[in-house]
């Protein structure tokens, strides 16, 4: 990773991401290879704390203490660093002033998540780590997420975050790689991953009756498409000029009088990338 | 700048999570006051008590009992045969007298409350009969302080409650935070272990003052129980307790992932000492075979060393051996729970 980039692991669950994030943390032991943050190995003791006085680390699983305060809950992860925002510059950051006095138990689901990456802030990080820190919020609180996130950034911060949805990566991150099974199956900008696909456009349909199998053949051979993968009941295209493809298509289903029951198109996304690599669809949804 | 030390804030953390939880507040503070007072009512010292016995029925069995009820210590009553048989076998007379001559006493000879009842009756029996007394004596009646049982009872709650507030309040703290992975959070940041571990000893430090003030406190003020040693003298004692339950709760809690897993070895570990530290009674009762295990326990010598303080006013140089006990108890489990402690 680059200083000042926005770094995205993708993957469905399970593909190794908290795995991979947590052995960059210094958390998890690797079982091989090297690591290396901010330019050094992990070590134990005092060299080890003081590089984890520059980073700032959110995890997926913590559950901070039910009973503190937002405001008691920062000023104990504070005490921990010998340089730290304050509790007021932190809470300011990630928008909590008016719930400093509420229990952390009261607190919403995006709340919660916002104090979670209060605590990393805090730290005032050169490097932060985000693991899943939209997962389950509804869009406003994402919104209100990758704003914090945009605002650490432009401060020169360096961000490491994983996330399922692609729509997010493609927004926040510079570089992203793609896991599967533990393994990046796809490194680079949204956009040349985009581009890898060979097409810009992506057709999604559904006939009434079925698909009968001779049909996937004359889809290949209509002029701008790509590729064409036959997926639950939907056949998915992969198109270059969509207003070409689009009425081809159409006369091609009128002639062999099949009806449709669904049709959207879309620009190609990395969920596309993720189902042309793997053949799966990205979110379990 | 003391506010902003992590081994503060993890401290106050700690004592905030605990006074904000009622139900730990209850079973720390509430509940050994619940039991000394109702122990301590139970089981008042109020003088020997009237003895009841009872006559069978017969020739002179009236005249009988007129002689026994004159006597202040004696209930007499008459009894058919069945009655009496039934009421003798369950306790409710100490002794049956059968009129006649000879006169009969019938008891059971196991029976303390049956002996003190043969001896009473026959004395009172006998001196109506015309017996003379030949000895001059007088009595001199005295309540030697810190006989009575609740006297014994106070010091053995407080190592009791030093017991269970020890070992609950770290456990649980730590095995919640392992379980939530607030441990793991914590082990993100620069934290040092040494804070985290001793953020416990300094709360229970502050917990501890407040558990002696509450029991000692409500002793004294309910039963008038004194504490004949130094204040000083206890407060250490309490503070060692205190240190070495700390140190077990440690190590209880040093392995466990879950909460079920840890109430199991914590019960494991206090149950015994419950049982067997003369809590309640006096560990002596138990078979002389038993007693160096028993006396090796923590909450056995710390029970002695309490009560050593507060009944006898022991001075903190004389309780070496039962501090010894203590001390090594908590240095060994802090020692091992530090070695094997699960920080992830
Ligand atoms: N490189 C790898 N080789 C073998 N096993 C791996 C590897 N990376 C991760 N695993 C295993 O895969 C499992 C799931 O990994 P992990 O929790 O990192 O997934 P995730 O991508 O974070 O999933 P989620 O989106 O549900 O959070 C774990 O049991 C982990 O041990
Ligand atoms: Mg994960």
């Amino acid at each position: 990773m680059a200083s000042g980039e926005c770094f995205g692991l993708l993957g469905p669950n399970g593909a190794g991401k908290t795995t991979t994030i947590e052995i960059l943390e210094g958390l998890t032991p690797q079982d091989s290879g090297d690591v290396e943050i901010l330019g050094t190995p992990w070590h134990e003791g005092a060299a080890g704390r003081a590089l984890r006085e520059r980073l700032g680390i959110q995890l997926q699983e913590t559950q901070l203490a039910d009973k503190l305060t937002v405001e008691e809950t920062l000023a104990v992860f504070r005490s921990f660093y010998r340089e730290a925002h304050t509790v007021n510059e932190v809470l300011a950051l990630v928008e909590l002033e008016e719930k400093r006095r509420a229990r952390v138990a009261t607190l919403s689901g995006g709340q919660k998540q916002r104090l979670a990456v209060a605590c990393a802030l805090v730290s005032k990080p050169e490097l932060l780590f985000l693991d899943e820190p939209t997962t389950g919020l509804d869009p406003h609180s994402r919104r209100q997420l990758w704003e914090i996130i945009r605002s650490f950034r432009a401060a020169g911060g360096t961000v490491l975050l994983t996330t399922h949805y692609m729509e997010e990566a493609e927004r926040l991150c510079n570089r992203v790689a793609i896991m599967d099974h533990g393994k990046v199956i796809a490194l680079g900008t949204p956009r040349e991953l985009i581009a890898s696909l060979g097409a810009e456009h992506v057709v999604e349909f559904a006939l009434i009756d079925g698909t009968p199998d001779d049909v996937t053949d004359a889809l290949r051979g209509l002029g701008g498409v790509t590729a064409v993968r036959p997926g639950a009941g939907v056949l998915s295209l992969t198109v270059t000029e969509l207003h070409r493809t689009l009425p081809a298509l159409l006369t091609l289903l009128q002639r062999r009088d099949l009806e449709l029951s669904s049709l959207t198109t879309h620009h190609a996304t990395l969920d596309d990338v993720f189902v042309a690599l793997t053949g799966r669809q990205l979110r379990d949804t | 700048m003391i506010r902003e030390h992590p081994l503060f804030q993890l401290a106050l953390a700690r004592m905030r999570e605990f006074y904000r939880e009622p139900e730990a507040v209850f079973w720390v503070f509430g509940f050994p006051i619940v039991l000394a007072f109702a122990l301590g009512l139970a089981f008042r010292n109020t003088g020997p008590g009237k003895l009841q016995v009872g006559v069978a029925a017969g020739p002179g069995d009236s005249a009988l009992v007129a002689v026994l009820d004159s006597s202040p210590r004696l209930i007499a009553t008459v009894l058919d045969s069945a009655t009496a048989r039934t009421r003798l076998r369950t306790g409710r007379i100490a002794l049956l007298v059968v009129p006649g001559d000879p006169l009969v006493y019938r008891y059971d000879t196991t029976r303390t409350e049956s002996g003190l009842a043969r001896l009473q009756v026959d004395e009172v029996v006998q001196r109506a009969r015309g017996r003379k007394d030949v000895a001059a004596v007088r009595d001199d009646r005295v309540v030697a302080p810190g006989s009575r049982y609740i006297d014994f009872l106070i010091p053995g709650l407080l190592g009791m409650n030093l017991l269970g507030s020890g070992i609950w309040g770290v456990g649980f703290s730590v095995v919640q935070a392992r379980q939530k992975k607030l441990l793991k959070r914590y082990m993100a940041t620069p934290m040092k272990r040494s804070d985290y571990l001793l953020s416990f000893i300094l709360s229970r430090l502050v917990f501890l003052i407040v558990e002696i003030g509450f029991l000692v406190g409500f002793g004294w003020l309910m039963f008038g129980v004194a504490v004949r040693g130094s204040l000083a003298t206890l407060g250490g004692v309490a503070i060692l307790g205190a240190f070495a339950f700390a140190g077990l709760g440690l190590l209880v809690a040093s392995r466990a992932r879950t909460i079920e897993g840890v109430s199991g070895l914590m019960n494991l570990v206090m149950l015994p000492m419950w049982i067997l530290s003369g809590t309640f009674f006096s560990y002596s009762r138990f078979p002389d075979a038993m007693i160096p295990f028993v006396k090796a326990l923590p909450l056995t010598a710390l029970n002695d060393a309490l009560r050593a303080v507060m009944i006898d006013g022991a001075a903190l140089a004389t309780l070496g051996a039962p501090l010894a006990i203590v001390i090594a108890w908590g240095a060994v489990s802090f020692v091992i729970a530090l070695r094997i402690f699960r920080w992830r």
